[in-house]
């Protein structure tokens, strides 16, 4: 077990070597685990107090300089400063890597003002913008390095509390981004997970397979852009997709695998999210349950997918 | 009712004890903020809030917003004192379904006028407050709670100067200058140089206190009730963590919980008998 969070700590530290890599801080590098960087480099790490919507820019002007600017601060406080990243980092294209720490009801006990749950969809509306939320501490350190040679703005969402690792033993070229990952193959369902819902889909396909019910799961690490091809492919096997995330069910990966099947396929699909609602203080199996994004839910959704074939 | 300043630092006192106690039990949350806070909010509503706790809805209550919303602990230990909440609720502290949210929410606990938690929100939400008691020719006044990290955030200047210049007399504010923030020591995330000067320089009323001596607690609620010429900020200079040793000054207790052996100790340092 290990925390998505983590990775992106470790991940800054292994692209210091790179001068032009320079991090920026809103009061939460703890949190957001920017702080190891911040130790090891503080000439490279512009601290802007509890101040984002002037970190983004500082990060815009530092990029345009010729700076790969990578800036965190918690999810839901990234959206404080969403039109400066739309107007001053998308709009002009400049590759600043915006991280969101403590996404989705999964962060737990802060409660509600801190659980972000609309930001996949809103930073998926950006031109230019790629989209991230991977699955485990290991994924996250190896997309986190390839954001560095990335020459688009991206958006990432990592998750506070720790879940299983995945890819403990898989080669760094297997995680691309844009590239969705399938760690199981089944024929009768295929269940596209993204971040800390990835492993309890692992687990309703264990459910599934009790039942003589044989899933495939896809770990869609990236949202934007998105990997139709995969997409397309598991459809036609399985002929019928569930998506699950632990955000709103209204415009990100669900939201996302919806566009692209209306217009390819009439592949019937289920989306598992947080149905239009805020969440609540309460610890993170807690949340998964309250918000009926835990694994007995994935394979309910699986079941009413299966029965509208 | 008037307390006697002794009175007060008894409510005081009491409360900073319930404030480990939730955190403790939570083994999450913000002691070091709430801390800090605690007697400013005795002060506050022992002398000066015209609230009902029988009618947390009164319409024409002073309006009390905690912007700061992790120092949750502080508010749901005053408000179970004043009677707006039980003893009792204060076990549901970062519980699911409980009153007391992880971050201070009007739709959760009565008592609360602003669901907090996101920083630099209060102040804009208080100056709405403060217009609307104008348009209805309310006497009620509205006071904000404000720390000192939280004023980094520019949309806390935007209030600043849309205040000065509606004249609201009817908003205060409290700055719980406690000089530390989440990372670290304000100095070292983001110097703010003089702060009274930029209120003043904004258009404020500005006064400093120790926000820990309550003679100068209640002096300083008295000049935000008497000033009504204008926007008025009470500067309260104050010890993170204050009343329990290890975490006094401490960046660490920001937003961690006692171990065991820690509780025990702030219990005893609060005069708790076990
Ligand atoms: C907009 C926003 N950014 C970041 C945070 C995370 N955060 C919570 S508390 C805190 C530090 C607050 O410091 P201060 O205002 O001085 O409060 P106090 O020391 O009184 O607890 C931070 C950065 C937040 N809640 N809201």
């Amino acid at each position: 077990m290990a925390a998505t969070r983590d990775g992106y700590g470790q991940a800054l530290l292994e692209l210091a070597d790179n001068e032009k890599v320079v991090v920026l801080e809103a009061d939460l590098g703890k949190s957001t685990k920017s702080l190891h960087f911040r130790k090891a480099y503080p000439e490279r790490t512009v601290s802007c107090g509890i101040g984002e919507q002037n970190m983004l820019l500082v990060a815009a002007g530092m990029a345009s300089s010729g700076y790969i600017p990578f800036a965190s601060t918690f999810a839901i406080f990234t959206e404080r400063a969403f039109e400066q990243m739309r107007n001053g980092v998308a709009r002009p294209n400049l590759a600043v890597h915006l991280c969101g720490s403590h996404g989705g009801t999964h962060t737990g006990t802060d409660g509600s003002s801190a659980q972000s749950i609309e930001d996949l969809a809103i930073y998926r509306t950006l031109p230019n913008v790629t989209v991230m939320h991977p699955s485990d501490e290991v994924s996250t350190r190896i997309l986190t390095k390839r954001l560095a040679s990335s020459s688009n703005p991206s958006y990432m969402r990592t998750a506070r509390n720790k879940t299983p690792v995945l890819y403990d033993d898989v080669s760094e070229d297997t995680i691309q981004i844009g590239k969705g990952i399938e760690l199981k193959s089944g024929s009768d369902v295929a269940i596209i997970a993204c971040g800390v819902l990835v492993s309890e889909a692992l687990k309703a396909a264990d459910m599934l397979a009790n039942e003589g019910i044989q899933a495939t799961v896809v770990d869609m690490h990236t949202i934007k852009p998105l990997d139709t091809t995969l997409i397309d492919n598991v459809a036609e096997r399985c002929g019928c997709i569930v998506t699950a995330e632990d955000h709103s069910i209204i415009g990100g990966l669900g939201g996302a695998v919806a566009e692209h099947l209306s217009m390819t396929s009439s592949t019937p699909l289920e989306r598992v999210g947080v149905k239009d609602r805020f969440g609540e203080s309460g610890q993170s199996d807690e949340m998964l349950e309250l918000m009926e994004l835990s694994a007995p839910h994935i394979r309910n959704a699986v079941h009413r997918a299966i029965n509208r074939k | 009712m008037q307390h006697s300043i002794e009175e007060l630092e008894e409510l005081a006192r009491k409360c900073r004890i319930e404030i480990v106690k939730m955190v403790y039990r939570a083994q999450a949350g913000h002691p070091g903020g709430s801390l800090s806070e605690i007697d400013l909010l005795a002060g506050l509503y022992g002398t000066t809030m015209r609230v009902r706790s029988d009618d947390p809805d009164w319409e024409d209550r002073d309006r009390f917003i905690l912007s700061k919303g992790h120092a949750s602990p502080g508010m749901y230990a005053l408000l179970a004192e004043r009677g707006f909440i039980s003893h009792d609720d204060l076990t549901s502290y970062r519980v699911l379904g409980g009153v007391c949210q992880g971050h201070v929410d009007m739709k959760w606990c009565p008592g609360v006028d602003f669901s907090a938690g996101s920083l630099g929100m209060g102040l804009s939400f208080g100056m709405g407050c403060a217009v609307a008691a104008k348009l209805d020719g309310s006497e009620r006044r509205a006071f904000v709670m404000l720390g000192d990290g939280e004023i980094q955030e520019g949309s806390v200047w935007e209030a600043a100067m849309a205040a000065a210049h509606h004249e609201l007399g009817n908003l205060k504010v409290i700055l719980d200058r406690n000089r530390i923030q989440n990372d670290d020591f304000c100095e070292s995330q983001m110097r703010m140089f003089d702060i009274p000067a930029k209120w003043k320089a904004f258009g404020w009323n500005v006064k400093e206190i120790d926000g820990h001596n309550m003679n100068e607690v209640v002096e300083g609620m008295q000049f935000l009730s008497e000033t009504n010429d204008g926007p008025s900020i009470l500067i309260a200079h104050t010890v993170k963590g204050k009343g329990v040793s290890f975490m006094e000054d401490n960046p660490a207790f920001h937003g961690a919980a006692p171990n065991d052996e820690q509780y025990a100790l702030a219990l005893s340092e609060l005069g708790v008998t076990v």
